[in-house]
């Protein structure tokens, strides 16, 4: 087996880190071993479920596909990354719609539906569904998923709205 | 009541065994056998041991050095941790490859070569009933089950358990009837498919051995780790933290066997964690063939039924024995019928074992009578609602092993399944080539019995609280529930509860999670315990001379101890009464402490030029009792039905040879968030388990009885044909189309 490393230097959830890859590893693995950061996780290996989802440079990729050396240079943000130390509109609605079961695809809906968010304040409920279509969720918590979704956009909406009013 | 582990699953901080890495751990790769059926000949391991960084080898004969009777199972005693001399279906670890890096190991394990004898193998359950290829020698019963004992030393069958039930006399019943009617169905092999693939974790600890695993029977695996050793229960601890998923799959031992070898012999932590492709060969769902019959009297009302299952149980019998009696008595459906006659098989055959799966055999068994009651109702043109409601199993009759029907609201879940389906009314049948339809069917189930539950409740000396209990949160919200059950008792806030996950070292038995079981039976031992706490604490209050009613707690232990210190516990267990149904009748007065009742409704638009079916309204109704946590009651309701959708529309698996053809999530297709009814309706009908936890019962597989005859009879309501296998693909409705037009396709 090849067990060349290489060094290579990031931003990860907005620190600046460095790590020895080898050339087969992927983004999950360096997650999850060089820095203990679990809610990406390798579930069907194929990238075809969405539970490996990271963000790399601003868009969700798989994980589990995504060659570790690859994110060289590049701004990694994980399920991990809290801004403020508290939970955001997504996180907030899919807890107050009770958006899950198992919670092993969870982190992979959340960063899917922040970008959807993010290109589509206002989603309708089908621009949800082919948002999302790429996640999978054995409990199928699909209808709560749509509403948390829904919640957020509003909670969004509103704390935009009060920070208009305020300024 | 939202779940109390909400923040740290929508932060991926939730513990799962996934995550688990230990110190000096290597991990293992197993290799698999590639024919279905054969003797080994040769494993030759020497290229895979030359890999730079394999740590060692294992196959069947090295577990023998820790492990000298390495064959386990909760029914039988047949499966054995690695292969030993033959394989018996495709896909059986037959070696292990450990390394300190799973690349190495997984690259080592594809380096392995093995030999076989090829033997013939069986793969259809009704051929497995006479075939000449048998699976196993001889039948081990584990002896955990006292009516499986009559099987031990049995040779030359396949059939690993028979089931009879007799009811009055089936030949009078039909002689009686004006007509009568016998269809055959099946239901096709398909898998659980939780998102966190199985995987355990064996850390040997001194004397002792500690299995870190994702197992929704902790209390099982400690009990039979300690037989396949020769210890005491004592030196096994089984740590459960969340599961990422397991509708059955995780039950009794899967994983945990292999790394406790694996770990003895290593003298090192071993983690296996399979991929998903791997769960394809470790635990399936049964296939099945089933035929009934049915006599029918003049005035609608249905005098007698035969019914024969055949259940697919591949090649090791995991549960499949309990799932053939356990389900089997409840085949003709929850209908009053005088006279039945119900024979069932379990089945060995060449293919992935099959178990238990959220339903335990129910949906299989739904499938085939609700196809069948609507058959016959379009057959003797009465509605197939009013079909249902001139023979529906009421309260206080006699269900067909004579118990009889208590807190079974079925006739309530049928009204109200036709009232959401607005039945009443007539649909617009659509134009052109898309032509719609609708469908009912309703289930019931009896839950596993007998089985214990024990709980401890903690209370401090601040007046908060621990749970200790063995029941594993899966997803089904049993932490929040057990939570809330504990301090209604107690009278806390139910924050002020902390739930303690499953360790055996902490936490008391429990059977397992399984069955939709665990409200009812933990629940109640959760209330006891939390009663006996409450007894002791009002106890403690006498002691120290204050009032129990308005002495704050703290003030209780501040005045026993003299400062905050000291606890109070209390312990809770249950066990049911039952009694086992007879051996050659099948019949018993108590054969379960609840039933469970599912109805579903859908609407259907068939494209009759494609066989396209699309489900545009999907209802549950369901007897649940009273519901603890009606959030996540609604979410295992549609949660369940989606699940069965994918079981009914897509979800099949393919072999070849008995060897899977499709074991990946690209080829096997559950469902996404396209593939979901654009409106999903879930009701709860009023109803009250007087013997249950503040009302409730189970409701984990309730939803997944009715869905799959639902669309069948969906299908020929809205283009006149009949599907009596599952999957209900475009491929098998334009073919039935086709086939009705007089001119059918080629294979």
């Amino acid at each position: 087996m090849s067990t060349a490393l290489r060094t290579i230097r990031f931003t990860l959830n907005g620190e600046a880190v460095s790590a020895q890859v080898a050339t087969h590893e992927n983004l999950v693995e360096l997650l999850q071993g060089r820095f203990g950061l679990t809610g990406a996780r390798e579930s069907c290996g194929q990238g075809l479920c969405g539970c490996c989802t990271v963000l790399v440079d601003g868009t969700a990729v798989s994980g589990c596909l995504y060659l570790a050396a690859l994110v060289d240079g590049a701004q990694v943000s994980t399920i991990e990354h809290s801004k403020e130390g508290g939970l955001d509109a997504v996180q907030k609605a899919f807890i107050e719609c009770g958006a899950f079961q198992c919670g092993f695809c969870t982190p992979g809906f959340i960063l899917m539906s922040r970008q959807l968010l993010a290109e589509k304040p206002d989603p309708t409920e089908d621009e949800i569904r082919h948002y999302l279509s790429g996640n999978l969720c054995r409990c199928a918590a699909y209808p709560e998923i749509i509403a948390a979704v829904r919640r957020a956009a509003e909670m969004r909406r509103t704390e935009k709205g009060a920070m208009v009013i305020r300024d | 009541m939202p779940r109390l582990e909400g923040h740290a699953k929508v932060t991926g901080r939730a513990e799962y065994i996934h995550n688990l890495v230990l110190p000096g751990m290597l991990y293992g790769k197993i290799f698999r056998s590639s024919v279905a059926h054969g003797r080994i000949r040769r494993i030759d391991t020497s290229a895979a041991r030359a890999v730079e960084g394999v740590h060692s080898v294992i196959t069947g004969e090295d577990i023998l050095k820790v492990i000298p009777r390495p064959y386990y199972g909760p029914a039988f005693h047949d499966q054995p941790i690695l292969a030993l001399d033959k394989v018996r279906h495709a896909g059986e670890p037959v070696a292990v490859v450990l390394a300190a890096d799973p690349h190495v190991a997984g690259e080592a394990a594809q380096r392995i070569v093995a030999e076989y004898e090829e033997l013939p193998a069986v793969f259809d359950e009704v051929e497995a009933m006479t075939s000449k290829a048998l699976v196993h020698e001889v039948l081990k019963p584990a002896g955990t089950f006292p009516d499986l004992k009559h099987l031990e030393g049995r040779r030359d069958t396949n059939v690993a358990l028979d089931f009879h039930l007799r009811r009055g006399d089936v030949a009078r019943g039909f002689a009686e009837a004006e007509r009568v009617f016998e269809h055959s169905f099946r239901t096709q092999q398909v898998l659980h498919v939780p998102l966190e693939p199985f995987v355990s974790v064996a850390e040997p600890t001194g004397e002792s051995l500690t299995l870190h695993t994702s197992s929704q029977t902790p209390s099982f695996v400690r009990i039979e780790i300690a037989r396949l050793l020769g210890w005491p229960e004592s030196r096994v601890r089984v740590r459960v933290p969340h599961l990422g998923g397991g509708f059955g799959a995780k039950v009794y031992v899967k994983l945990e066997a292999l790394v406790t070898a694996l770990a003895l012999l290593s003298r090192r932590p071993v983690k296996i964690a399979l991929s998903m492709e791997e769960q394809f060969y470790t635990i399936t769902k049964h296939a099945t063939t089933l035929r009934i019959k049915s006599g029918v009297a003049k005035d609608g009302r249905i005098t007698a039924r035969e019914c024969e299952v055949w259940w697919n149980g591949g090649a090791y019998a995991d549960i499949g024995p309990r799932v053939t009696q356990k389900s089997g008595f409840t085949a003709p459906g929850p209908y009053d019928i005088e006279h039945v006659k119900i024979d069932s098989y379990a089945l060995y055959t060449n293919l992935p074992a099959a178990g238990a799966l959220r339903g335990f055999g129910i949906p299989q068994l739904v499938w085939a009578y609700e196809c069948h009651t609507d058959m016959i109702a379009r057959s003797l043109g009465i509605d197939t609602l009013e079909f249902r409601r001139r023979n529906i199993l009421r309260e206080g009759r006699p269900q067909a092993t004579g118990t009889v029907m208590r807190d079974a609201a079925i006739d309530k879940v049928l009204e109200r399944l036709a009232a959401r389906m607005d039945w009443g009314s007539p649909m617009a049948r659509g134009t052109g080539t898309v032509r719609r339809g609708r469908g009912i069917a309703i289930g019931f189930k009896a839950s596993i019995s007998p089985t214990t539950s024990v709980a401890i409740v903690n209370v401090y000396a601040d007046g908060s609280a621990s749970l200790y209990c063995s029941t594993v949160d899966m997803g089904q919200g049993s932490d929040t529930a057990m939570a809330q059950i504990t301090a209604e008792v107690l009278g806390l806030p139910v924050e002020a509860v902390k739930v303690v996950h499953p360790d055996t070292d902490v936490t008391p038995y429990d059977m397992g999670t399984l069955g939709s079981r665990s409200l009812y039976h933990m629940g109640l031992a959760v209330k006891r315990a939390a009663e006996d706490a409450l007894d002791k604490l009002t106890a403690l209050a006498g002691e120290v001379g204050l009032s129990a009613e308005t002495t704050p707690v703290p003030d209780l232990f501040r005045k026993r101890y003299g400062m905050q210190a000291g606890n109070v516990v209390g312990v809770g267990s249950f066990i049911p009464s039952y009694k086992s149904p007879d051996h050659d009748t099948g019949l018993s007065p108590d054969v379960t402490p609840f039933w469970m009742v599912g109805g579903a409704g859908v609407e259907v638009e068939v494209d009759a030029e494609t066989g396209r079916v699309t489900v545009t309204k999907l209802v549950n109704v369901a007897d649940v009792g009273t519901p603890i946590n009606p959030r996540i009651v609604e979410t295992q309701l549609s949660g369940g039905a989606i699940m069965q959708l994918g079981f009914t529309m897509t979800e099949k698996m393919e072999f070849d040879s008995g060897q899977v053809t499709n074991p990946s999530l690209a080829d096997y297709r559950i469902p996404g968030m396209l593939d979901i009814p654009v409106t999903i309706v879930n009701e709860t009908v009023d109803a009250e388990q007087e013997s249950g936890p503040f009302g409730a019962k189970g409701v984990g597989e309730t939803a997944t009885f009715s869905v799959s005859p639902a669309i069948a009879n969906a299908i020929d309501d809205a283009v006149g044909v009949r599907l009596t296998s599952l999957p209900l693909t475009p491929e098998a409705v334009f073919r039935a189309l086709r086939a009705a037009q007089g001119n059918p396709l080629k294979d």
